[in-house]
């Protein structure tokens, strides 16, 4: 595939940014905790400035291209490469870290949370974000491993150090899981590593271009099962996928809340990338098969998160169980195997980031404000925070998928995908899909509106009508969150400004042989040859 | 980058420049009227970030936006009664365009051309009769006009020819979605309605809700709910129709749980928004099947999917099940039985809300929904051919069930939620026996006199801070004989006597029914005997509830000062005084908008009067049918009109009179003349009955509880989701598949330990501090050459240098 | 040649020194005794150097002195140190070191 490899410094420029920002961080004195927060603050903004140096270079009209292609050799003896690249695919996502990062160190401006010491969560948030760029940006299979990996560590510890009353449990709990699921995912890349060759050179090769091109080219059909089967297992896991998806109420519930918006607005995509990125373009034939499996479980965990939020007694349990829902709806749109359904899923996954991401600081600055977050003792929000209420009641509309905000499309269009999937997937299986998750809409406003009648609504309860604590939106609240409130409404009445860049992108992942269904392309291939 | 800026901003392309050639005929208002919604939704961000600065807290903004929409509303109205008697169709000449050229066969083909979709609109928009006049190039923008062929016989008839107007809103997967509107009669009725009734719930509410806690949140809502009924009306694809009717319900939300202290109205508004979501269901997998079924996978173009329909192209299975699921959501929207209820629990919201939203406009949503998509419901519920169908039928048994249920009703309000109810139930079941026009025209004047009644019952409640008929109204008349006047004007309106509004829409849609055996059929689309039946009691129920408000309303003692015991007035407890002294009349802002209403009630039924009429020029007959029917329009079934007919007129009026007159008998003769005797306050009689009869009392207790709905869905469904069902979810999700997990780390664990123990520990452990051990002991014995004595160490030094010179020496010897 | 005299002598010095260092117990004399030892290596570079007619062994020789006279400065200010701690310059009572 044609590439651009103008500006090829710009992705190594982004990506280490917030790694070199961390390393030099050590060098700030362990007391001087406003110059820590500054200095976390301007690397990532410098980063946000690469970001949107990106966004300006980035070619439009070839968004289906990888753009700013890096391809240099870095561990030759078993065919790795730094390889880098951006495409109408990634991009959303890169611009969506990019974004929040910033936000969140604003936020933790005056929200360090206990027991302290800014300077390592703020090195362990930034090295979190060299990790989530790169995984957007590598297009090497070995690379991609080593970002995705990367990811895990600071996270383990941010819920290990600075999280709730489980920390460690629910920390130890995320890496292992997501540990599990790597190990079957490397297996995978390996197996494809050693099963194709690249027609180039004729050797074995990591480089995704080259495996996404031979499209599992000369596999067998059972093997590509089975590797698909391992990277299913290791993104599954990461998205999460019902039923892959236990680690994430605890993870969101004991991390503190930058550790959660995080989760919920960037590390949750990474697997849903993945499966975008490598797993189908790679293994076409396997997607085919393994698709109305992928569309079972998503359409389960829709109506399963739903169920599993009126279930929840505490606040932010309820919003992680969302996000199983909400990506139900992605897995459903991913499932289909349409360009369409595609789309609609990485719009689904930046809206869910926003939104999701946005929910979670609501439900942080209530826990400062209460020390609480169980629903049965909060309410009456709107009386005591009105705006804070509000916010609740705006992002809560957003994420039962209200047209005009950004969820609407995220979801609408998942669900009219299913009505026709891919050629060569069982149609009237898909509609059922369909009906299904339409069901699941109902069962998202459910919960939301009843959170945001047990919390914001009503008079506030006894316990907290005259705590002086309990003060509206505070100017870093605000500066933190703007944008994300934004943008809400920016995609949800011009949702175009990110289908037209993912668009081109889509196409040429599906490009193998899903157009026509595999089985079809297969026979048609044969016959000819034969 | 360009593109990006043009998708962002939908309309940055678009101007009156663009508009070319046709212009002269659809003139500037029709082709800009999306305007209209524009103004309250620039209204609404006015509000929401200076609206508390403002002299009168926003309320300013809303209503200039509203008067100046209004004002446009009724010039695109005049507009569109110019533009449908004198503009020829540039197609209008050449028939041919019509034909059906089975152009649709490849529909399967375009669905799988990711590139070619513009090309394929095209070639759909020309196969469907569809003239482009003008589409420029570069296609962010273009102006379509569609015609039709000539009504059949009318020589001089002019075509019937909507304007529609659409730009590029977003694309994906090459399925193109347009952002545009659709300018024909029925959109034009509606912006008139909608903005008219807006504009004086607006006026109306400056004194209603004045001094209330959350005034500039209020109006704020007022706006986003009018600019999202506009959008939804005004919409020319049924993506964009699913998003204004998304948009109405959470204004509805916003405003039924206005004030929200308070549990009971969050719980209804929970209960609204969640009834529709139920809906919804239906409505996302309608839309999405007529998408696939009849747009192509191309296109969610209204007009392009009804001419599919009507051209026969379209699967009857598809078009089956998308009216079902679009059923579902007519019966959430527009209140149809079985999920009617969130309707009479949607009162807790103010009363200016309730006219607005819950009487008038959005609740009929669902009705105008039907009436674009017709073609849909005609073939689907195959309306034409006589039959029972589930429209209809649904129709039919809300106009009855609905009435009867206004007849137990203490709240003023609710009365006429199940009056709305009931009405709703006459426009689904006219438009589920092919009287279109009919159920549009019934929309219309229905508008009015019901919204006349929820701002009269408001003007009442604003007076005796409270809802209850029975506790404290009674005799009112004496103290507001304006508001009495008004609302009796709209309930002979409502109750449909000659010649008010209600009469004349009514009778249309009885004639529609088109099943008078017993006189000779009157015609129509098939012969709906048990509708019709339905439809005379439905007269009857109506006229006698309606009697019975008026009654325990504005007749008989005041009541208001003997029970104190405040039920309290959700509406106006804001006012301290409440009770003080009797009530009196409210002031000009409130009645103003009665008066006018009023006036609409009187007249607007005089818009359609039927073909043939005694005395009636031929140029005023059926002048409603004349502008807003899309009669011959190739988007447009062919249903059959019935003839009007003196007997059923007769018929009908009579029904109505005999409900009036058993309700003024029960009330005003006995009641009151019981009252007057006893001296005591009465509502009703005390050995009436329901309290003698068993079977009548069952009866009653089974109205009282709603038929035992809203046990079925807060306590049976929704309680056992939320739940049962959600705890066993939960458990499974703890106990199962956490536990399998945890069950596994644990044994991971145990393994681990044993591994650890045994092997570990034992062996290599053993083999590990074995080794330590042998240097230990090594230490220990050499340790004692570590004498710390220099000349030890210079002795050892020297003895090795001596030893290994000799060795250096042997080794040379060697 | 006189090669083997000096080779004589300088391994009777060297002996010398060798037996102070080992059983003088008075780290000046020890002291005394390393200047023996290195002046006996001096005796044979300087010996070696003139038979070879290489004046490197001179050199040396020059070079080792000016080291003795480095250490013999750092070996008397530890045995003044030492003194100075313990009030003796017995080195078989300084057995701090033992193990």
């Amino acid at each position: 595939m044609e590439t651009l490899d103008t500006n090829n410094w710009l992705l190594t420029a982004l990506v280490f940014a917030p790694l070199a920002g961390a390393l030099l961080m050590a060098l700030i004195p362990e007391k001087e905790e406003d110059a820590q927060k500054q200095w976390a603050i301007f690397t990532s903004l410098v980063t946000l400035g690469l970001g949107v140096g990106l966004l300006f270079t980035f070619d439009y009209d070839q968004a289906g291209k990888l753009q700013n292609f890096v391809d240099m050799d870095w561990i030759e003896v078993i065919g790795a490469g730094y390889t880098m690249g951006v495409d109408g695919m990634s991009l959303p996502l890169i611009a969506l870290t990019v974004l929040v990062m910033p936000l969140v160190f604003i936020y933790s401006w005056n929200h360090i949370p206990s027991p302290g010491n800014p300077k390592a969560f703020l090195m362990l948030m930034l090295i979190l974000e060299t990790g989530m760029i790169g995984t957007f940006v590598a297009q090497d299979l070995i690379l991609f491993f080593v970002f995705f990996e990367v990811v895990l560590l600071p996270m383990f510890f941010m819920i290990a150090v600075w999280g709730g009353e489980d920390r460690r449990y629910a920390s130890l709990k995320f890496f292992l899981y997501t540990l599990f699921g790597s190990a079957l995912m490397l297996l995978s890349f390996l197996a494809l590593f050693f099963l194709t060759t690249d027609p180039a050179t004729g050797e074995h090769t990591f480089n995704m271009l080259v495996l996404s091109e031979s499209a599992g080219d000369g596999i067998v059909r059972s093997t590509q099962l089975i590797i698909f089967g391992g990277m299913f297992v290791g993104f599954g896991v990461k998205v999460p996928m019902f039923p892959f998806h236990t680690w994430l109420p605890d993870a969101h519930t004991q991390a503190p809340t930058q550790g959660s918006v995080i989760l919920a607005a960037v590390l949750l995509k990474l697997g849903t990338y993945g499966f975008i990125r490598i797993a189908i373009p790679m293994l076409p034939e396997a997607a085919e098969a393994w698709a109305p499996w992928i569309g079972l479980l998503a359409v389960i965990g829709i109506i399963y998160g739903a169920l599993g939020c009126l279930a929840q007694t505490d606040m932010k349990r309820l919003i992680a169980f969302s996000s199983v829902a909400h990506m139900g709806f992605v897995m459903l749109g991913i499932s289909t195997l349409t360009d369409f359904g595609i789309n609609a899923a990485i719009f689904g996954l930046v809206a869910h980031g926003l939104i999701t991401g946005m929910l979670f600081f609501v439900a942080g600055s209530v826990k400062d404000r209460y020390h609480t977050l169980d629903i049965g003792r909060l309410g009456g929000m709107l009386v005591q925070a009105p705006k804070l209420g509000w916010i609740l009641g705006f992002t809560a509309m957003a994420s039962l998928g209200l047209p005009g905000l950004a969820g609407f499309w995220g979801e609408f269009p998942a669900i009219l995908s299913a009505y026709n999937p891919a050629a060569g997937l069982p149609e009237e299986t898909f509609r059922g899909y369909m009906v299904v998750a339409a069901v699941g809409t109902v069962l998202a406003a459910g919960y939301l509106l009843w959170l945001l009648q047990r919390t914001a609504m009503g008079e506030p309860s006894e316990e907290f009508a005259n705590d002086p604590e309990i003060t509206d939106v505070s100017t870093i609240e605000w500066i933190a969150w703007t944008p994300f409130l934004v943008l809400i409404v920016v995609l949800g009445i011009a949702p175009g400004i990110i289908f037209e860049v993912t668009d081109p992108a889509v196409v040429e992942s599906l490009k193998g042989c899903l157009e026509t269904g595999c089985e079809a392309a297969r026979t048609a291939a044969e016959a000819a040859g034969g | 980058m360009n593109s990006l800026l043009a998708t962002a901003l939908p309309f940055v392309t678009e101007g009156p420049s663009e508009v070319s050639s046709v212009t002269n005929d659809a003139s500037w208002f029709l082709e800009n009227a999306w305007i209209i919604p524009l103004l309250p939704a620039v209204s609404f961000l006015l509000i929401l970030f200076f609206g508390k600065r403002m002299p009168k807290k926003g309320a300013e903004f809303g209503i200039a936006a509203v008067g100046i929409a209004f004002v446009l509303a009724v010039l695109t109205g005049f507009s569109w009664l110019d533009h449908r008697d004198n503009f020829d169709g540039p197609l209008a000449e050449s028939p041919s365009v019509t034909a059906d050229d089975g152009h649709h066969d490849d529909d399967a083909d375009h669905s799988d051309d990711v590139d070619h979709s513009d090309e394929a609109d095209h070639s759909d928009e020309e196969a469907l009769g569809v003239a482009v006049i003008d589409q420029d190039g570069t296609s962010s923008s273009d102006t379509v006009v569609l015609t039709v062929e000539a009504e059949g016989e009318g020589g001089g008839e002019h075509a019937y020819v909507a304007v529609q107007k659409s730009t590029q809103w977003l694309q994906s997967g090459g399925i193109e979605f347009n952002a545009g509107i659709l300018v024909d009669g029925l959109s034009v009725m509606m912006l008139f309605v909608v903005t008219l009734i807006s504009l004086l719930v607006h006026i109306y509410s400056t004194d209603y809700v004045s001094g209330d806690r959350r005034y500039t949140h209020y109006f704020a809502f007022l706006s986003l709910f009018t600019a999202s009924m506009l959008f939804f009306v005004l919409s020319d694809n049924i993506l964009q129709m699913i998003v204004g009717w998304e948009l109405v319900g959470v204004c509805s939300f916003a405003l039924i749980g206005h004030w929200w202290e308070e549990k009971p109205n969050s719980d209804a508004a929970l209960k609204a928004f969640l009834t529709n979501r139920v809906g919804d269901v239906g409505l996302l997998v309608g839309m999405i099947t007529l998408f696939f079924a009849a747009g192509g996978g191309q296109t969610f173009d209204t007009l392009a999917i009804n001419n599919a329909i009507n051209q026969g192209t379209v699967g009857h299975t598809a078009l089956v099940v998308a009216a079902a699921a679009l059923m579902a959501a007519v019966m959430s929207k527009s209140g149809q039985f079985i999920l009617h209820t969130w309707l009479p629990d949607a009162m807790a919201g103010p009363t200016p809300v309730s006219a607005l939203i819950h009487a008038a406009t959005m609740v009929v949503a669902g009705i105008y929904m039907v009436a674009r998509l017709y073609p849909v419901f005609f073939e689907g519920m195959q309306i034409g051919g006589s039959s029972i169908n589930l429209l209809s039928t649904v129709g039919a048994i809300t106009l009855v069930f609905a009435g009867l249920l206004a007849f137990v009703q203490t709240d003023i309000k609710k009365v006429l939620a199940y009056s709305t109810v009931s009405q709703l139930g006459y426009m689904a079941m006219a438009l589920g026996v092919g009287a279109w026009t009919a159920a549009v025209f019934h929309l219309f004047t229905h508008a009015f006199f019901k919204a006349n009644l929820f701002l009269g019952s408001g003007s009442v409640a604003h007076a005796v801070h409270s809802f209850d008929m029975k506790k404290s109204m009674g005799g009112m008349k004496k103290f507001m004989p304006r508001t009495y006047i008004t609302f009796i004007i709209g309930s002979i309106a409502l109750a449909g006597l000659p010649p008010l509004a209600g009469f004349w829409s009514k009778d249309e849609i009885l004639v529609g029914t088109g099943g008078w055996g017993l006189f000779g059929g009157t015609g129509g689309n098939g012969a709906y005997t048990f509708h019709l039946l339905m439809g005379m009691v439905g007269a009857a129920l109506t006229a006698a509830y309606m009697t019975r408000c008026i009654y325990l309303t504005f007749h008989g003692e005041y009541r208001g000062n003997d029970a104190h015991d405040d039920d309290h007035a959700h509406a106006d407890d804001d006012d301290a005084h409440a009770h003080h002294g009797d009530p009196h009349e409210s002031g000009p802002r409130i009645l103003w908008p009665l008066y006018i209403l009023s006036g609409f009630s009187i007249l607007v039924g005089f818009l359609n009067l039927p073909k043939g009429l005694t005395g009636v020029p031929d140029s005023w007959q059926l002048r409603f049918e004349h502008f807003i029917e899309p009669a011959g329009a190739s988007y447009f079934p062919a249903i059959a009109h019935g003839a009007p007919s003196w007997s059923l007129a007769i018929v009908s009026t009579a029904i109505a009179l005999a409900g009036i007159g058993g309700a003024y008998w029960y009330y005003f003769v006995k009641v009151d003349g019981l009252a007057k005797q006893t001296g005591q306050h009465l509502t009703e009689l005390p050995n009436g009955f329901v309290t003698t009869n068993k079977l009548a009392r069952t009866g009653h207790k089974v109205l009282v509880e709603k038929y035992y709905l809203d046990h079925l869905y807060t306590g049976v469904i929704a309680g056992f989701t939320k739940g049962p069902l959600a705890r066993a979810t939960y458990w499974v999700n703890q106990n199962i598949i956490d536990g399998f997990i945890n069950t596994t780390g644990e044994t991971a664990v145990k393994v681990g330990r044993g591994v650890y123990d045994k092997i570990d520990q034992g062996v290599i452990e053993g083999v590990v501090n074995g080794s330590g051990k042998v240097s230990d002991a090594t230490g220990e014995e050499l340790r004692h050459i570590n004498t710390g004595k220099v000349q030890n160490y210079a002795a050892i030094l020297f003895a090795g240098a001596a030893v290994l010179a000799g060795a250096f020496i042997i080794a040379l010897a060697l | 040649m006189l090669l083997n005299q000096f080779l004589l002598l300088a391994a009777a010095l060297f002996c010398i020194g060798v037996y102070g260092v080992l059983v003088r117990k008075n780290a000046i004399l020890v002291l005394m005794s390393v200047e023996l030892i290195l002046n006996a290596v001096n005796i044979n570079l300087v010996a070696f150097g003139s038979l070879t007619d290489d004046v490197g062994g001179e050199v040396f020789a020059l070079f080792t002195i000016a080291v003795a006279a480095a250490e013999v400065g750092i070996g008397l200010a530890i045995v003044l140190l030492m003194y100075r701690n313990r009030r003796s310059i017995d080195l078989s009572e300084a057995d701090l070191m033992k193990g």
